[in-house]
């Protein structure tokens, strides 16, 4: 009953006019970047971040939210007609979907591709409205060291499937918790890191280095090349788009494994919507009676790992709003966001701001249906964002960077902090090192730095607080296992084979 | 030649960290480890710098003793592209203060388009004031927010 009464009162909130329009425009900016191979979700939230600051707060996360699902539907696109994917979770796409394109089925393929996001999409969200209040009811026993235990094991979790060596992850890790240490001790009034500089008193902002590690080197890296990937056409008409009742009965399966398998995935911290989508189309070749065609063009192929990055993207929203922990670099942005516009995601957050959770929740079934709209009859017109010259795309993308770092502060010392990031994001690219961690510990240093501290205090300085209780006992277990699974040969082989594909 | 720059990115970002890590020990160890009320602001530094040391040691050592065929290359050659688009982009926020920022970034736009993709000059210019135009008409003029004006006004 309460769940129906917060959806209804979740609709009224997502059909005002103002949120409506900022749904349309988040799902709308959310196909465009994910069409556009080199600019993911994480640069682009980053970079419209600070140009949210005069919103109204409901309107800036039903738009935030909106591009971060809405990218999801567009990488399906590139996937298919290029065989280059928009983001990451749509790699597994390129498999069946280009060789679907390659045999004329373009348009059957980015068809089951919209209609699985769409109803994945949707799935993820009804389990986000089912699983995220009574989450938040129980992690509100939670205390400092629990909240440590917990942080603790995203971060394990990030580390341990952010890429091939888990030694540079968890120095990226470090490196973020550096950085946020940046500024005055809140506890003891110490300045810390400040190198005497009188702009990092209060910290180094999350917004500048989430926009120079994503965006600026995201932008340096394309820049290296100038090589222009092969576009197939793109079908016209919506009839050319429409999949078969046979495709669609095919599909059956794959509509149920994308949505649980994705919803699932997601709720795990660090797990993402990549290795949902590879998880759900491992599964769906496991099922399936003709597991030889995977590869060849099988409509399965291309429902399966669509509809789990949408699915996904729900489950990712239940750690992120119960409990204050993002378990990707773009969920870490968006926590950042939600606390820059004076919220405070965790156990309180829904009973505090029951609107706001309802609306984004009715928000996002609305941007369900408007991308599946947007996605079947507007492909063509999208495909066509893709001969977009990368000599105009990239100054834009650098230059809306830096109006968005200056409108934050309105200083240009954080400007060559911009560059500083940049060029790490860059370099951090460039010699394998994941930037997610680093994010995703710069969003939750300063959390866990408190939670300990707080912890120990607590405990009079006994560190054995983190221990005796079952919930953080657990939790920090979990974290070592997840940190010593270099040292078991064959659970690393399984993880590095599972990076590789 | 090879040989020289086999992984070398590894070993270098290993030292690099490794001198962080000491930064961050040498640091936090002038501050308060522990205060009367709990863990001071020393505490948690020394830890992570400690762990950065450690960590970067590990890198630094198996890079060190992987067989030198084993080793990733990085194709240094095309960094001067990304590493030159940085240079013009950190000179533009340099000259902010002087040309303002729709000066600066329609020069830096003009020399991605033409040194970077090596288009025709005419078509460089013409992007280059196209967009700072745009951004003229988008930020300060459509949603009234500020950007860095230089000694002409703008």
């Amino acid at each position: 009953m309460e769940i129906i009464t917060g959806l209804a009162n979740g609709f009224a909130v997502a059909l005002e006019p103002a949120n409506l329009f900022w749904c349309f425009v988040g799902v709308f900016l959310g196909t465009v970047v994910g069409i556009l191979p080199g600019l993911g979700p994480p640069a682009t939230v980053a970079m419209l971040l600070p140009l949210t600051f005069n919103m109204n707060p409901a309107g800036a996360i039903i738009m935030m939210a909106g591009i971060y699902y809405g990218a999801k539907y567009g990488g399906s696109t590139t996937s298919i007609l290029l065989n280059v994917p928009g983001e990451s979770a749509s790699v597994v796409t390129c498999l069946d979907g280009y060789q679907m394109a390659r045999k004329g089925r373009a348009g059957a393929a980015l068809g089951i591709a919209a209609i699985a996001s769409f109803v994945a999409g949707t799935v993820g969200v009804l389990g986000l409205m089912l699983v995220a209040p009574p989450l938040a009811k129980f992690a509100l026993s939670f205390s400092s060291p629990e909240y440590f235990g917990l942080m603790a094991l995203g971060l394990a979790m990030v580390v341990l499937l952010a890429g091939r060596s888990m030694v540079k992850a968890l120095l990226a890790a470090l490196v973020g918790l550096w950085i946020g240490s940046a500024g005055t001790d809140l506890f003891t009034t110490t300045s810390r890191f400040t190198f005497g500089q009188m702009e990092l008193l209060s910290g180094i902002d999350f917004v500048v280095v989430a926009i120079g590690i994503f965006a600026l080197g995201e932008v340096l890296s394309n820049i290296e090349s100038r090589e222009e990937a092969q576009l197939l056409p793109a079908p016209k008409g919506l009839k050319n788009l429409l999949p078969t009742v046979q495709d669609l009965k095919d599909c059956r399966f794959a509509f149920f494994n994308g949505s649980v398998l994705g919803f699932l995935v997601g709720v795990l911290p660090g797990a993402g919507s990549t290795i949902a989508s590879f998880l759900s189309y491992g599964v769906e070749k496991a099922v399936s009676r003709r597991p030889e065609q995977f590869g060849t063009g099988v409509i399965e192929g291309v429902a399966a790992p669509e509809g789990a990055n949408n699915s996904e993207t729900g489950g990712a929203l239940v750690p992120l709003l119960t409990l204050g922990i993002p378990g990707s670099g773009t969920t870490a942005i968006l926590l950042a966001a939600l606390v820059l516009w004076g919220f405070k995601p965790g156990p309180l957050f829904i009973p505090e701001n029951p609107a706001l959770f309802w609306g984004l929740v009715a928000s996002m079934y609305i941007g369900n249906v408007m991308l599946l709209v947007l996605n079947l009859p507007l492909v063509p017109l999208f495909a066509q964002v893709l001969k977009t010259p990368a000599y105009i795309l990239y100054p834009l993308i650098l230059g809306v960077s830096m109006v968005g770092v200056f409108s934050v502060s309105g200083s240009t010392f954080d400007l060559a902090l911009l560059m500083a990031f940049g060029l790490l994001g860059y370099l951090m690219r460039k010699l394998d090192y994941p930037s997610a961690p680093l994010i995703l510990s710069l969003a939750l240093g300063a959390g866990m730095e408190r939670a300990l501290r707080q912890s120990l205090m607590m405990s009079e300085g006994s560190v054995s607080i983190l221990v005796s209780r079952p919930m953080s006992a657990v939790m920090l277990s979990l974290a070592v296992l997840v940190l010593m699974i270099p040292l078991f040969g064959r659970f690393n082989a399984w993880r590095l084979r599972a990076l590789e594909q | 030649m090879e040989g020289k720059t086999r992984n070398s990115g590894d070993l270098w970002s290993g030292l690099a960290l490794a001198a962080l890590g000491a930064y961050i020990v040498v640091q936090a160890s002038r501050w308060d480890y522990l205060t009367p009320e709990g863990p001071g602001a020393g505490f948690f530094p020394l830890w992570y710098g400690i762990a950065i040391v450690a960590l970067s040691a590990v890198l630094v050592v198996s890079n060190l003793r992987q067989r030198s065929s084993l080793r990733v290359t990085i194709a240094w050659d095309r960094v001067g592209r990304a590493l030159s688009t940085w240079l013009a982009l950190a000179l533009s926020v340099a000259l902010f203060k002087p040309l303002g920022f729709l000066i600066s970034f329609a020069l830096v736009t003009y020399f991605v388009v033409a040194v970077m993709y090596r288009r025709p000059l005419k078509i460089a210019a013409l992007v280059a004031t196209a967009i700072a135009a745009g951004f003229y008409l988008v930020f300060p003029f459509a949603l009234g927010l500020a950007l860095p004006v230089g000694v002409l006004g703008f």
